[in-house]
């Protein structure tokens, strides 16, 4: 497939490592290999579950086409799902910050081949690594800020991360297709056991090969290769240390010590994560006051408009559900206490089958003030129009008067400050 | 007909344009190439469908600055930092390591620990944004402690390994054992 590397104008004496080879090369690659694909199906798992065929009003990407050819309606079972591919996907993802880093240096001389483009095919393959590299560190850049709220990138982060995401994959398939072979001869050209014994100064660079990796001229080595694989491992422990506990919650939170939702925001009932503040959003007392409404509006035009009196005055059922957010933080379970969308449904008429629901918040600005959720969560008897959590009244900045919880979903699809419930037909512009 | 395709055929041609390797290259990698690329082009035209300019820029920038200023950056430095230590470049991973591994933690959380939305962090999770940096500061130096104290106890043990006087302990059977750790002697 490849040259002998030409001597001549040759660059690659630029990087001297004497690490550098197929074999340090074929390592991270295997690691990525399995880690990526993860990441790839977590993340469409995610976007699958804003349920955005439902209505225009979910659609982040109106414009998807075949692109979302494998949607379903999101299930409501196991209520942590949503949680759980949340974690993975956020927390795996910058896991792999250091291999994917360790990977591109370990590549670099191939950026300085001469000549660039030595035939059509050539040229197309350095194109579609040009997608993958590109495309790589564009994923990574844009879920990294994001989980930061450091919205810098040239658009709205649900388009651009679920675009890119199939770009990146598009070359990386192609990539695994043309390199497996490689890759495995190359595993099998060492053996792992004798490198992770091999010390620093009995360290030999690989043979010199057709790859372009091993260096021409390799200096004294100053690590061994199992070193180098131990510095990025600890990379990637170190990460997955001051991030995890964000996910996983309980006393593993203040581990978290470096991420974003590594502490709690106060004690008490209701001392936990909070995804947007009261004040964030711009409600003032008077939108959540005594003078507070609930309108609950049905199919056939029925309509009922409710204090938050009357409602405490339903049938009151419970629920332990957690938050997790698209961000990859989650709460543990927490004790919610308030009346099931489906006996809201049954006030205005959808008494059994109740239909999917367009849920409005009071707030004024904001992404997901309106959302619509399928029958299939509208009908689980443990999503709830939330009134109270863990013995208390839901206090300001978790939705008081009255939020809605449900199983299995992404956080925002909790409706905090709910002022109207409209099953069945409804305007469905976004 | 077969002596005439082989000087005017499109092999030929191909020769003729420098392109000798297209013959030899699978057809496959070129079916799958074309595939990627129109999967890329049904993706591309929708996430192009906004900021085309800033998001070429960002995918293209973002392959080029890694490829042309962040990794020759660390080389760079990598060098620079075994040139001015002593020659045996022996120490070299106790400056190494913790430099990656905290440059790597404020590669990843740089806008909390640089507090970059201080306003809209706190807005959004009630939580004091300024707690970052001085954590990362606080790895940091837990980081270098750690490399420095392995240091010097390896410091110590070449010290005490190589005094004058005879040997207790530390038979020559235990040179042959690897060592616990990193911690490794090896004779100039």
């Amino acid at each position: 497939m490849s040259h002998p590397p030409r001597t001549h104008r040759d660059r690659r004496a630029l990087w001297r490592s004497p690490l550098r080879g197929p074999w340090l090369t074929s390592v991270l690659g295997l690691i990525l290999l399995f880690g990526l694909p993860v990441l790839f199906v977590t993340g469409l798992l995610s976007y699958a579950a804003y349920n955005p065929d439902l209505s225009p009003v979910n659609d982040q990407t109106p414009d998807k086409g075949l692109l979302g050819f494998y949607l379903f309606t999101w299930p409501t079972n196991p209520s942590w799902l949503y949680r759980v591919n949340q974690g993975v996907h956020v927390t795996l993802g910058i896991v792999l910050v250091p291999v994917l880093l360790a990977k591109l240096w370990s590549v670099i001389p191939k950026l300085f081949t001469w000549p660039p483009v030595r035939s059509v095919g050539h040229g197309l393959e350095r194109l579609s690594l040009l997608a993958l590299v590109g495309g790589g560190l564009f994923e990574f850049a844009t879920g990294v800020l994001n989980v930061q709220l450091d919205y810098i990138f040239p658009g709205s982060f649900y388009p651009l991360h679920f675009y890119g995401a199939w770009i990146f994959m598009a070359a990386l398939v192609v990539h695994v297709a043309l390199r497996f072979p490689a890759m495995v001869r190359a595993l099998r050209s060492r053996d792992l056991r004798a490198e992770l014994r091999t010390r620093a100064p009995d360290t030999k660079p690989e043979p010199p090969d057709e790859t372009g990796l091993v260096s021409p001229q390799p200096a004294a080595p100053t690590m061994s290769r199992r070193g180098a694989l131990a510095m990025v491992g600890t990379g990637s422990f170190a990460l997955l240390v001051v991030t995890a506990g964000q996910s996983i919650g309980g006393p593993l939170r203040e581990t978290a010590v470096l991420a974003p939702h590594g502490r709690n925001p106060g004690s008490g009932p209701n001392g936990f994560q909070i995804n947007k503040t009261a004040m964030a959003v711009g409600l003032r007392a008077r939108d959540i006051g005594p003078d507070w409404r609930l309108v609950v509006r049905g199919a056939t035009g029925r309509e009922t408009v409710l204090t938050r009196e009357q409602l405490l005055r339903l049938p009151r059922h419970g629920a332990a559900l957690p938050i997790a957010c698209v961000e990859g933080w989650s709460t543990s379970d927490q004790r919610w206490d308030g009346v099931r969308l489906a006996d809201l449904a049954a006030l205005v008429g959808h008494a059994d089958r109740p239909p999917r629901v367009l849920v409005e918040s009071v707030q004024r600005h904001g992404s997901f003030r309106r959302v619509v959720l399928s029958d299939v969560q509208v009908r689980d008897s443990r999503s709830l129009l939330a009134l109270r959590v863990n013995g208390a009244d839901l206090s300001p900045d978790h939705g008081y008067p009255a939020r809605v919880i449900m199983p299995g979903a992404p956080g925002v699809h909790n409706t905090k400050w709910v002022g109207r419930l409209t099953f069945g037909n409804f305007e469905e512009t976004a | 007909m077969k002596a005439a395709l082989r000087r005017f055929g499109p092999r030929a041609a191909l020769h003729r344009l420098g392109l000798r390797r297209l013959e030899k290259e699978s057809p496959l990698q070129l079916v799958l190439l074309m595939c990627s690329f129109a999967l890329t082009a049904y993706a591309g035209v929708r996430l192009l469908s906004g900021d085309w300019f800033g998001i070429v820029l960002w995918i293209v920038g973002g392959a080029l600055l890694h490829d042309l200023v962040l990794l020759p950056l660390y080389a760079i430095a990598d060098r620079a930092v075994g040139a001015v230590l002593p020659a045996t470049a022996r120490w070299i991973n106790h400056v190494r390591v913790p430099v990656f591994l905290s440059g790597l933690l404020l590669l990843v959380w740089f806008p909390l620990i640089l507090g970059r939305q201080e306003r809209r962090y706190e807005n959004a999770t009630g939580l004091s944004a300024d707690v970052f940096w001085p954590r990362w500061l606080l790895i940091t130096a837990g980081l270098f402690g750690v490399s420095a104290v392995w240091l010097a106890i390896r410091v110590a043990i070449r010290v005490w390994r190589h005094r004058p006087g005879p040997r207790r302990g530390a038979p020559a059977a235990g040179e042959r054992k690897p060592p616990a750790g990193p911690a490794r002697h090896s004779r100039p």
